[in-house]
């Protein structure tokens, strides 16, 4: 029989809490019964500022709506406070006068806004003075809403982040705010003294007054008991007809309390994330202490619902938190603040980096501990946040210079021997592994490089880390590295390197994926792993004579679609050297529309993406924008990138836009080892970054071009290597076939051009390619021109499906997209 | 769930799979080159990808979205990764496909 699940609290911790429980199966083994203060369903509490702000509706800020509760069987009881928990008959009392037993039980009571104490606060004892209102719930941010269309003056207590949201919040409704804060600082959880001054100024300079060091004593009304002013504790006071209270937030413990759990700052809770008092009473989020922590942030608490959900649910009993480092990036009054650990020096030996430039609002500090970062804040420029972040969460070694760590001047030396990487760095940034982890593996007998990719899923996601991952086991085994046969294979099931391969399918005529294996496959057995690039070899060796098996493609392949976390699919549409026109953009609005697309992105590559697209919705996405497929899914020609060239900007040495589509139009979709990405730029300047390209093409003037290979601005940093410099954008198509089809027919599956063109050399590629050394070049331009003879769109699939069910929903019983639900 | 029919072989295509819906439970079925059917769960236990979206040969699938991989047969993770789905006793049965006992 199912056991019992109640889970106090319809906040993002709960109801994060039954998302991690429900992946786990936990629907199965529980009945999940939730109880929810508020009377709605369940809502992202971070965004309430931007639905004070105006820039969110108050509908569009809701994560779950009734159908989710439906859908999953959850019962949802919401507007229905729990009042008891009776721990030892397992019962809950609500004040509706219902009882509920449970086998466990989750608080998640989440906070509520703190009230200091100061006369004339209440009007009774339970509301609020006219005008005054917290700012923690829907409830409080509908009535400010509502209040500020009436209201002119607003003063707003607490200078903390939500404080200062607040207070912009309410100027951009119209009103005149002035902030009060208790203390001498700005934002004092996060900020020095310092920084809380240069944010002081940068608040004060969008017309925000901010008062300092004042404690709020009084709360005036006037004859009609409505909201005059307040009165500070030195006898000063300020006129106001709105009041909104951010002085912080206290967990709601009552109820733990009541019910004999030991509550410190919050609730206590041990590394399962339960009770240290009742193991069938787990805890998460805001109201929970771990360790002396209590956290207010959104990315603990995800943390947390993961160890609750494995532990509850049985999937690893093991499962154990062990508190979070927290790093914040935001804007707040429209200044970039990022905060993470320490703001300060604590121990005489940590070392303690500082820049201040107050006239332009800028500020950093970074804190150092035993050469590891454990604190960074920077004020009004965050541009090196997300390296500081990487260093923070991972451990990363430091630059000697630490003034790098602050700006970017030049580049940074960041090639860090593997020795030095600490244990937790993480190495694999796709499937999560780190160093210990494939240190272990090696330990643990796995001497081949290739062994420790395929038992720790290292390298096996976008690849860009197999060079690492390489360096660390050959470090961990100490030069004891099985040379693995199996290196040189194209494929790991089939015993040839390429050229061997190629020239096996050549002789034997293979033109279908099954008939490689039954050929050369030891015993004629299939292999999964090594389907996708036969698929694609054979494509590009065979191009209108290849057997395009569907079960050899990956899902991508199959539908023609790139997929997404939540088994949804991202649509692209050819938008050729990144032009476009207003036929092609009101298809693409409608289509949107009409499919509820929850993300329209703009790409790297100069197109647009229709994110979160049923896979059973795309042959009619197709259909409506009658656009081709831009090939943003598979291993092949993805887009040529241009600046707009000559027609129109006054640098202009060539027209890139038109050599950029005439490259696009003739190479689409070809396949090949790993994508290829391209651009053409019409002067030095650049502005289509050609030098980082698989290849780049640049008008220098005078009607020469340059033409770069094996750039790339991704995972890796690589400018191109010069191939030629030609007279003409004839010569420019001509050498771009001939080196594609060279890197096609001669790369490792997965290999992109940057690693391929310095393992071949750039003197090797343009002996053969452009000088023809070695009279290959006819062969190449005849194997190329047959493959673009063979092109189709793919997007024809969705008129005739070339599959049974090839666009039927592989997850029927969920309710997709759910994004951005997670 | 024991010995229900749940569909017809053709709706899967030679070396592919589908997902079909029975009992609130969500199973994907793969007909294989050689003919025969397998079933196990639909979802990956990792991070909910759709299994039946993935490349199988004779022996396991590889989830699209991470590359963890199971056995068709056992639905233990091929890679020795501490998960796994549950497996089914599938035949077919004059064109139909009938799920008659869970394996594991």
């Amino acid at each position: 029989m199912a056991q019992r699940l109640v889970v106090v609290g319809n906040g993002m911790a709960g109801v994060r809490a039954i998302e991690e429980i429900l992946l786990r199966r936990g629907g199965e083994s529980f009945d999940i019964i939730v109880f929810g203060d508020e009377p709605y369903g369940n809502y992202n509490r971070i965004l309430l500022s931007n639905v004070l702000a105006g820039s969110d509706g108050a509908d569009e800020i809701y994560l779950n709506g009734l159908d989710w509760y439906n859908d999953n069987d959850i019962d949802l009881r919401a507007g229905v406070r729990v009042v008891r928990i009776d721990r030892f008959a397992r019962l809950v009392h609500a004040d509706d006068g219902s009882v509920t037993r449970y086998d466990y039980l989750i608080l998640a009571t989440g906070s509520r806004s703190f009230f200091p104490p100061m006369a004339g606060l209440w009007a009774d004892d339970k509301a609020l003075t006219d005008g005054v209102f917290g700012f923690r719930t829907l409830d409080d941010c509908v009535g400010m809403i509502t209040q500020a269309a009436h209201r002119t003056k607003a003063v707003v207590i607490g200078g903390g982040l939500l404080g200062l949201e607040a207070a912009r919040g309410l100027q951009n409704r119209g009103l005149t705010v002035d902030v009060v804060h208790a203390g001498p600082t700005l934002m004092n959880a996060q900020l020095d003294d310092v920084a809380g001054g240069i944010l002081r100024k940068s608040v004060q300079g969008i017309g925000i007054t901010v008062h300092l060091d004042k404690r709020t004593t009084e709360v005036r009304t006037d004859e009609h008991g409505r909201l005059a002013g307040i009165v500070f504790s030195d006898g000063s006071s300020i006129d106001c007809d709105m009041l909104v209270i951010a002085a912080g937030i206290r967990p709601n413990v009552g109820l733990a309390q009541r019910a004999g759990l030991t509550v410190e700052r919050a609730i206590v809770v041990d590394d399962h994330m339960r009770s240290i008092d009742d193991d069938n009473i787990y805890v998460v989020g805001e109201c929970a202490q771990h360790r002396g922590q209590v956290y207010g942030l959104v990315a603990p608490l995800w943390e947390q619902a993961t160890v609750l959900a494995d532990h509850v649910t049985g999937t690893d009993r093991s499962a154990a938190y062990h508190g979070s480092r927290t790093a914040t990036k935001l804007k707040v009054a429209g200044v970039d603040v990022a905060a993470m650990g320490l703001k300060a020096p604590e121990l005489d030996d940590d070392e303690f980096v500082q820049y201040s430039e107050p006239r332009h609002g800028v500020y950093k500090t970074i804190v150092i501990r035993d050469g590891k970062l454990v604190g960074a804040t920077l004020l009004g420029d965050v541009s090196k946040v997300s390296f500081l972040m990487q260093a923070f969460d991972s451990g990363l070694p430091l630059p000697d210079e630490r003034v790098s760590l602050m700006f970017d001047i030049g580049t940074p030396d960041v090639a860090v021997g593997v020795a030095e990487l600490s244990d937790d760095a993480q190495v694999c940034n796709c499937n999560g592994v780190n160093k210990a982890t494939l240190v272990s593996c090696v330990q643990g007998g796995e001497t081949s490089v290739t062994g420790v990719m395929a038992k720790t899923k290292a390298g096996k996601g976008c690849g860009s880390c197999k060079e690492l991952v390489g360096q660390i086991v050959e470090w961990a085994a100490g030069g004891a590295v099985t040379d693995d046969p199996s290196a040189s294979w194209y494929v790991p099931g089939i015993p040839y390197d390429k050229p061997t391969l190629m020239r096996h399918i050549r002789e034997l005529e293979l033109h279908s994926v099954s008939s490689v294996f039954t050929a050369l496959a030891p015993d004629g057995l299939e292999d999964a792993n090594s389907k996708m690039a036969l698929a694609s070899l054979l494509e590009t060796m065979w191009a209108d004579e290849f057997v395009d098996e569907r079960d050899a493609r990956f899902v991508n392949d199959r539908v023609h679609a790139n997929i997404q976390r939540d088994g949804t699919f991202s649509v692209v549409p050819q938008m050729k050297g990144g032009v476009t026109n207003p036929w092609q953009l009101r298809r693409i609005a409608d289509v949107a529309d009409k499919y509820a697309i929850p993300m329209i992105k703009l790409t790297g590559g100069q197109r647009i993406d229709l994110l979160g697209v049923r896979k059973e919705d795309l042959p009619a996405v197709w259909a409506d924008l009658d656009m081709p497929s831009g090939y943003a899914y598979g291993k092949s020609f993805r887009t040529v990138k241009t600046c707009v060239g000559s027609d129109f900007c006054r640098y202009g040495l060539g027209d890139s836009t038109a050599l950029g589509i005439a490259i696009e139009e003739r190479y689409q979709g070809l396949a090949s080892p790993a994508k290829m990405k391209l651009a053409v730029t019409g002067c030095p300047r650049n502005c289509a970054e050609a030098l980082c390209k698989d290849l780049g093409v640049v008008a220098v003037g005078d009607g020469r071009w340059e033409v770069y290979v094996g750039g790339a601005a991704g995972a890796h940093i690589r400018k191109g290597d010069l191939l030629a410099t030609v007279d003409d954008p004839e010569t420019v198509v001509m050498l771009t076939g001939r080196f594609l089809q060279y890197y096609r027919e001669n790369a490792n599956w997965l290999e992109r051009t940057y690693t391929f063109v310095p393992r071949v050399g750039i003197d090797q590629i343009r002996a053969l390619v452009v000088d023809d050394v070695e009279g290959v070049a006819a062969g190449l331009d005849a194997r190329m021109q047959k493959s673009v003879d063979a092109y189709r769109d793919p997007w024809q699939d969705g008129r005739e499906p070339v599959t049974e069910g090839q666009f039927r929903t592989s997850l029927p019983l969920l309710s997709l997209p759910q994004v951005p639900v997670r | 769930m024991t010995d229900v029919e749940i569909g017809s072989v053709d709706e899967v295509p030679v070396g592919e799979a589908r997902t079909f819906a029975v009992d609130g439970e969500q199973i994907a079925v793969f007909r294989l080159r050689d003919g025969s059917l397998r079933a196990i769960d639909a979802v990956c236990p990792h991070k909910g990808g759709p299994l039946a979206d993935g490349l199988a040969d004779e022996r396991v699938v590889v989830c699209p979205l991470h590359g963890h991989t199971f056995d068709l047969s056992t639905g233990s993770e091929a890679g020795g990764a501490d998960m796994s789905v549950r497996s089914y006793e599938v035949s077919a049965v004059d064109g139909a496909i009938r799920i008659t006992n869970q394996t594991t």
